[in-house]
């Protein structure tokens, strides 16, 4: 089976500075793929590229085997899910409105929408009670659940989460963690999950991608990575981060 | 008089020129254009004075009395604007002066006979009646005590004083036959000279702000106020014989009505209708004097104040409304546009801020010649239009300039097509924005509309600007309170419309 995303020669620069140099890399179905790195390093970059939300200066994208362009993008994003460390919801909607958002313009049907509302606000762990609030009206952590259900609504293929637990607090983030990744084994969800917290990185990753500036210096599992590290800079990433690792 | 200046005509004409936007603009006066439309009444215009608002009636009633349907537009402003608006069709009658039609009109150097002149005035299509009778020359006035202390009593003398302070209407500064030409030839020394609106004048005269102002051998002040003309014994003024011009495609027996005025109206007599009318504030019944009937006519019934004010105020909420009814149309989508930025945004927000550098009473004065505008209720419309443009589509761009980037990015990584996107998630996330702007708009809309009486277009600037002409100053109030009261209530009614249309998401 190919892999569901795939990244040949991709890069990304602006003005002089590179944000991302020629870039390969293979997203694998049903796994999740954790990008991490030093700030700064590309890894939003990365993203951002295969939503389309910024072009490649070269190389090419392919979605399951379909090159990504300017021409199926509107077509793939309803395939693919994205959350961003803020949340991304949109202040003058309810929860329910921002969850519902995209469902009035794919044509399903109320009850059928309204039973996968349900359905998600079981997964997530979220009250539906809590369904008619606006977003601050919400906890931060509370936001991330509705994010991931308005990802999640339309069942896509690939989930894209750019630093989804970054702002929260240590016990809601360990929360969060513990039902993020019971969803992505019960769905069997691709993921592709960008964080700066090491621990977090071997706590979901199958996978681990460890980037700096601009170029992915390794991948494979955390034991790869001690045990076998490309160049000095792994081993400086992981002993800057061992005191978390450890625990 | 007033403060339309010879110069202004110039820049009308570029104006005229200017193609796009002046296609854009006509097609907003189409629109403007479905709320205006009338029969083909005589309609009469008149300079915003008393003498002028007087002849204006009198010629109304001259047409009515043998059954021609007239309409009076009062008080429209100056030479210029009425000149323009005669050949542009959008009057057809005006009260005035041979000197002034020398002058201004025909830009003649030297002094033409009646009959020169109106040969010249034919070639626009226009006719002259024979003279009324009276000559209402230009003169300097001064305070009679002050004339006698110092022993003034000629212009010339006034080169002894040169410490006096002189107050001039802005026309009588701009003229040809006005103040440099005059200074030079007295060779006045005087250097304290300002400009002041002519009913202002009197009351700066009258409390020593200004010694010397200019005025009309026969304004009703004169007498009112103690003052002396002080005689022009260099024969600097030339004649101005009150007559009326008309459009030569008016209706005959229009024409032969407005004739048996001729040679009716001596000196003394204007003065006596000139002070009825400021005694009373009712040029309608000065005009009854004239014909001779103390009795108030059918068509000069004076209606009540509160049917007065309900008649000003609907007419400036209608001008107000209309005109933000369309800078939101318009405005809106300007905004949307502007919000991305590059040269057509700068463009657009270029143009709406220039729009707004212009004073007011000149835009009125740059609209008024240009093709389908005139004197009327569209050219009001239309100034007010374009003074409102700028806070909305500002506000429509920062509020969209405003929505975080990643709420954007948010939008369109779901999916959501660019109209939904725009429609559903970017205009609810700036409405707050949008809205301060058409508030604003509003209450510049409430406030700039008093001017649209200078154009005739009526509202609450109608009593202000009589009240101004007759330095009345219940009638200003007659119209300013309203008007003040008109803009505090605009402003609660957005306060209440936010709650209603700013999501309640945005509110919390
Ligand atoms: N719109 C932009 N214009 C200019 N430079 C940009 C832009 N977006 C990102 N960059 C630069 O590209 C580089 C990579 O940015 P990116 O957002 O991918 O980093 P990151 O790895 O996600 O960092 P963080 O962990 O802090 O989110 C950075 O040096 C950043 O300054
Ligand atoms: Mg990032």
């Amino acid at each position: 089976m190919s892999a569901l995303i795939r990244l040949t020669d991709v890069s990304k620069r602006y003005g002089d500075a590179a944000a991302l140099l020629p870039t390969n890399l293979d997203i694998e179905r049903g796994k999740t793929t954790v990008l991490i790195g030093p700030s700064g390093c590309g890894k939003s970059t990365l993203l951002r590229l295969i939503i389309h939300l910024i072009e490649p200066d070269s190389g090419s994208i392919t979605f399951d085997g379909e090159p990504i362009s300017t021409d199926n993008i509107d077509a793939l994003r309803r395939r693919i899910g994205y959350v961003i460390q803020e949340g991304g919801l949109f202040p003058h909607l309810t929860a329910r409105a921002n969850v519902l958002l995209m469902t009035r313009h794919v044509g399903k049907s109320q009850e059928e929408m309204h039973g996968r509302l349900l359905e998600l606000c079981e997964l997530t762990r979220f009250s539906d009670q809590l369904l008619p609030r606006y977003p601050v009206e919400l906890s931060g952590g509370q936001r991330q659940r509705v994010s991931l259900m308005r990802a999640l609504m339309l069942s896509p293929q690939l989930l894209l989460l750019d630093e989804p637990l970054g702002a929260l607090d240590p016990l809601v983030r360990a929360a969060l963690q513990k039902d993020l990744k019971k969803i992505f084994a019960r769905l069997q969800q691709t993921v592709l999950f960008v964080t700066h917290d090491l621990a977090e990185a071997i706590y979901f990753g199958d996978k681990i991608v460890l980037m700096n500036e601009g170029r992915i210096v390794q991948k494979g599992s955390v034991t790869d990575l001690r045990e076998k590290p490309a160049e000095p800079f792994v081993l400086e990433f992981i002993n800057a981060q061992r005191g978390v690792v450890l625990t | 008089m007033n403060s339309v200046r010879p110069a202004l005509v110039g820049r009308g004409r570029r104006a005229r020129r200017a193609r796009p936007i002046g296609r854009f603009l006509l097609l907003l006066i189409l629109f403007a254009s479905i709320c205006t439309a009338n029969g083909n009444p005589v309609i009469i215009g008149s300079k915003k004075f008393t003498e002028s608002y007087v002849l204006g009636e009198i010629a109304k009633r001259t047409l009515m009395d043998p059954g021609i349907p007239a309409e009076h537009r009062q008080g429209m402003g100056g030479t210029i604007i009425l000149w323009q608006a005669l050949r542009g069709g959008q009057i057809d009658v005006y009260p005035e002066y041979a000197g002034t039609i020398t002058q201004e009109i025909l830009k003649s150097d030297r002094s033409l006979s009646l009959d020169q002149i109106r040969e010249s005035l034919a070639k626009f299509g226009v006719g002259m009646t024979e003279p009324l009778g009276f000559n209402n020359t230009y003169a300097l006035v001064m305070r009679h005590s002050e004339a006698q202390r110092l022993g003034v009593r000629t212009i010339s003398d006034l080169r002894r004083y040169p410490q006096l302070k002189i107050g001039l209407t802005h026309e009588f500064l701009d003229r040809q036959d006005g103040w440099w030409p005059l200074r030079e030839r007295y060779a006045l020394p005087q250097q304290n000279v300002i400009g002041i609106d002519h009913a202002l004048g009197y009351a700066a005269l009258a409390n020593g702000s200004i010694d010397i102002k200019d005025a009309y051998s026969t304004d009703a002040k004169i007498e009112q106020n103690d003052l002396v003309v002080l005689e022009d014994d260099l024969q600097f003024f030339p004649k101005y014989e009150a007559v009326f011009l008309f459009r030569l495609s008016i209706r005959g027996d229009a024409i032969a009505a407005l004739r048996r005025l001729e040679g009716t109206l001596d000196e003394r007599r204007m003065i006596r209708l000139n002070a009825e009318a400021e005694r009373t504030k009712n040029y309608t019944r000065a005009a009854d004097l004239y014909f001779n009937r103390g009795a108030a006519s059918a068509n000069s019934v004076g209606d009540s104040f509160p049917q007065k004010l309900a008649r000003w105020t609907l007419r400036h909420l209608q001008l107000a409304g209309f005109s933000l009814l369309l800078s939101v149309i318009f405005g809106i989508p300007l905004g949307i546009i502007a919000s991305r930025g590059g040269p057509i945004g700068q463009l657009i927000i270029g143009f709406a801020s220039v729009v707004q550098t212009i004073p007011s009473l000149a835009l009125l004065a740059l609209l008024v010649p240009l093709p389908f505008f005139g004197i009327s209720v569209r050219t009001a419309i239309a100034a007010l239009f374009l003074y409102g443009l700028l806070p909305i589509v500002r506000n429509t761009a920062t509020g969209l300039q405003d929505i975080p980037r990643s709420l954007r990015e948010s939008a369109v990584a779901l999916g959501l097509s660019p109209f939904v996107r725009l429609w559903e998630i970017y205009l609810p996330m700036a409405s707050r924005s949008i809205l301060s702007g058409i508030k604003t708009s509003a209450v510049i809309n409430v406030g700039t509309a008093t001017l649209a009486a200078l154009i005739g277009a009526g509202g609450l600037g109608e009593p202000i600007l009589s009240g101004l002409n007759l330095n009345d100053h219940v009638t200003i109030l007659e119209g300013a309170i309203p008007a003040a009261v008109l803009a505090l209530f605009v402003q609660w009614f957005f306060d209440l419309l936010d709650r209603v249309l700013i999501p309640k998401g945005l509110r919390l």
